[in-house]
């Protein structure tokens, strides 16, 4: 079948507010040596690669030593990276390798991530109701962080590091696969599940007539 | 089209990764039947809260570990 694709460029894709115009200059500097130049970028995203490391692990010290060894990794490194690519993509796939080694120490039962998994039969979900418009205002921002965080954290981990990689770190598609070692296919199949299960979860807290 | 179908296109059409004549055997099917409309925007919804949510600040101590490590580190890197 030969149809046409459309610019896959997906429409919550907003020009990151990651990425400011001296970064090339912060990243060339630390190259050099500059370590304040680095200890800048390490401030920059020292959130989000916390966040990630923790919904990955679903466990605070071990989040605490993928993030630090992420940096670490990152700076020793530094060479290596490629400007053809964001330093915050290169980040994200070290800070994701150092989690996804902790969280296979703490449970070497978890179902391997690479591996072929049955994502189920995709049915109509359950719990249908309208949520209003911008559902998330109904609440604070750091209760909003609490429902986003247990919610993510209740997915199992092939899935949620998909969303995690995907949806929230907007990786393409093709990265996210290359990260994780899977295939396309995988990748997206495991993103559509992981997409409805946190709906499905969310709708609890944010069907419209719940009051918060 | 059946709302099973829709399920299936799901990811691909929030992607808008889907050819014209599937994306608009879709939106006609979105337009006649309200509980997929509600799944399609309610999935939509959830991407963005995810996406637009800003991280916590990182703990007080975890920070300051970070930071010690970080200094302990690359000065000898440097060094
Ligand atoms: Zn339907």
């Amino acid at each position: 079948m030969n149809s046409p694709k459309l610019n896959p460029a997906p429409p919550h894709q907003l020009p990151s507010q990651v990425v400011k115009d001296d970064e090339p200059i912060l990243v060339a500097a630390a190259r050099a040596g500059d370590i304040s130049a680095f200890e800048t970028l390490v401030g920059r995203y020292e959130r989000k690669i916390f966040r990630l490391t923790q919904n990955i692990t679903q466990n605070r010290e071990d989040a605490e030593d993928a993030m630090q060894e992420a940096f670490l990794k990152a700076y020793e490194h530094l060479s290596n990276f490629q400007g053809n690519s964001r330093f915050y993509t290169w980040l994200v796939r070290i800070a994701v390798n150092q989690a996804l080694m902790k969280l296979r120490k703490r449970r070497p039962g978890v179902v391997s991530l690479d591996e072929e998994i049955d994502t189920g039969e995709d049915t109509m979900p359950r719990d249908v109701e309208d949520w209003g418009p911008s559902p998330e205002q109904r609440y604070e921002q750091s209760e909003l962080g609490s429902i986003l965080s247990k919610v993510i954290g209740e997915l199992d981990p092939p899935f949620r590091v998909v969303f995690q990689l995907r949806d929230i770190e907007e990786l393409s598609t093709e990265e996210t696969a290359e990260a994780l070692g899977l295939s396309v296919p995988a990748v997206k199949s495991r993103l559509l599940r992981a997409r409805l299960k946190l709906r499905q979860g969310l709708n609890q807290y944010f069907r419209r007539g719940k009051e918060s | 089209m059946k709302c099973k179908q829709i399920v299936k296109e799901l990811a691909d059409y929030l992607d808008e990764a889907l050819d014209p004549t599937l994306r608009e055997s879709i939106e006609l099917h979105l337009e006649k039947c309200k509980d997929c409309r509600l799944v399609v925007d309610t999935t939509k919804q959830t991407i963005q809260i995810y996406c637009n949510s800003e991280p916590a600040p990182l703990p007080q101590t975890t920070r300051q570990r970070l930071h010690e490590a970080l200094a302990k580190h690359l000065r000898r890197a440097r060094a």
